[in-house]
């Protein structure tokens, strides 16, 4: 379907092409995919799981979404868009997954939008403000990318072979999507390292924000460990995940930060719901609209 | 009446109305019963935003064709792979003056090997066929396209990246 300008578009009344304020409108993007529950599986540990993998892609996405427009060049405006849009379509398949694998009637945007931040199952290293804005840089937000792409990377290779199909479908997908995330991730982490000594001032000071949040990448949570052959344990990832960094890291010139991880509260990080309070900020933003006018299409 | 099959590998793809959804591999499957036809496809990305748009335009040209009940699937595994391009694809893009991919077959299993310095693309020009080309950036108009320009005519071209 084509149009001659955009606000024909926008008032196409036709049919299903119904425009969004709550929710995508889209179909369940689910729709047609092998989605028989692997016998013996936990019910409630798989729920749980696709959730942390599910919000860990949706909070990143609309981090990595707030840089539209603000981004230091027209490209890296596009290119963390599209970022943010893989991240957002892995989202979608894993929260879907999740309510539907619950069966308590929860779909993607009830999950996205009607959750509050007790009930979000990320890591706390993809909530943390690392601008634009005051609260960090774009080389903070590069060092979280790379990191992150780089355990994402690792966890979905070995996901592949997860016994649910759609964690499997979903990693295989997502494979080639964050092998291109981590590459973009690193080729910027080697351009503000070898810069002037100003980016590259920028390029430690954005690893050492981010690098307190590293470690609870790697603490296996009782829902992985409950999953064994659907899960991935991310404790035995971290060689792989650290000779990757330290590639990066001896291409630049940079060393491994040397900083103590952010301690759990009361013994519960992010995978928990214990969330810093960047997420509460974060979850008003994206759901404001939702929330405001529930079920809303115009 | 024309065959279901026909009808849905007629559709273009929204993003690159050059190439039928069927050229560009998405189409993975058309069966027909009766007036029954199902349809399954595959998104080319995880987040593609354009897979609405074939669905639904699968649906009106299958419903303009006399079907009266047409499902649209989607399929996530095998994952999409630009190999699936098919000859007359590549010709089209090429036409069109945006590069199509290299052929890069299956993904080995296991971990994916950090290259920082990938070997040069070679991605010839598809306007003057000059080799002397040049990334401007992996991520162009749709995140299925980098954006390079050519050092022989100086044109920027999009290039379909290998996936």
């Amino acid at each position: 379907m084509s149009f001659d300008n955009a606000y024909e578009a926008i008032n196409d009344g036709a049919g299903e092409d119904a425009h969004w304020a709550f929710g995508t409108g889209f179909d369940d993007p689910l729709a047609g995919v092998d989605r028989a529950l692997p016998a013996g599986v936990p019910v409630a540990e798989l729920t749980a799981y696709c959730l942390m993998l599910g919000d860990d892609a949706l909070v990143l996405s609309q981090r990595l979404a707030e840089w539209c427009s603000r981004a230091p060049e027209l490209e890296e405006d596009v290119a963390l868009a599209n970022i943010a849009l893989d991240l957002l379509g892995q989202a979608r398949l894993l929260l879907s997954r999740a309510g539907e694998v619950e069966g308590a009637g929860r779909d993607e945007d009830t999950l996205a939008y009607l959750r509050d931040e007790h009930e979000f199952r990320n890591v706390r290293l993809v909530e943390i403000d690392c601008g634009p804005g005051p609260g960090g840089d774009f080389a903070s937000t590069i060092a979280r990318l790379l990191v992150f792409s780089s355990w994402r990377l690792a966890v979905f290779s070995r996901l592949v072979e997860s016994a649910d199909p759609v964690l499997s479908a979903v990693a295989a997908k997502g494979v080639k999507e964050l092998a291109y995330h981590r590459d973009h991730a690193a080729q910027w982490t080697l351009r503000l390292a070898g810069g002037t000594e100003y980016s590259r001032e920028r390029m430690v000071a954005g690893l050492a924000r981010v690098w307190p949040l590293v470690g609870e990448l790697f603490d296996p949570h009782p829902v992985e460990l409950a999953l064994p052959g659907v899960a991935v344990d991310p404790s035995l990832l971290r060689p792989e995940v650290d000779q990757v960094l330290d590639t990066v890291f001896g291409a630049a010139g940079l060393h491994r930060p040397e900083i103590a991880p952010l301690s759990p509260v009361a013994g519960r990080t992010g995978r928990d719901g214990a969330h810093t309070e960047a997420l509460g900020y974060l979850l008003a933003e994206m759901q404001y609209l939702a929330r405001s006018l529930p079920g809303a299409s115009w | 009446m024309v065959t279901a099959r026909a009808v849905a590998e007629g559709v273009l793809d929204p993003e690159l109305p050059v190439l039928t959804l069927a050229e560009l591999g998405v189409l993975r499957e058309v069966i027909e019963s009766d007036d029954r036809v199902v349809v399954t496809i595959t998104p080319t990305y995880s987040g593609c935003p354009a897979i609405e748009e074939m669905r639904r335009d699968l649906r009106t040209a299958l419903t303009e064709a006399g079907y009266r009940d047409v499902e649209v699937r989607t399929v996530l595994a095998p994952a999409w792979t630009t190999d699936w391009i098919s000859e007359s694809g590549r010709r089209k893009l090429l036409e069109h003056g945006i590069a199509p991919p290299a052929r890069v077959g299956p993904r080995p299993a296991g971990p994916v090997p950090l290259n920082l310095v990938p070997p040069p693309a070679r991605v010839p020009c598809p306007r003057c066929g000059s080799a002397e080309t040049t990334e401007l950036s992996r991520f162009s108009a749709t995140a299925c396209k980098a954006l390079r320009r050519c050092e022989s005519c100086r044109e920027p071209f999009e290039h379909v990246k290998e996936l």
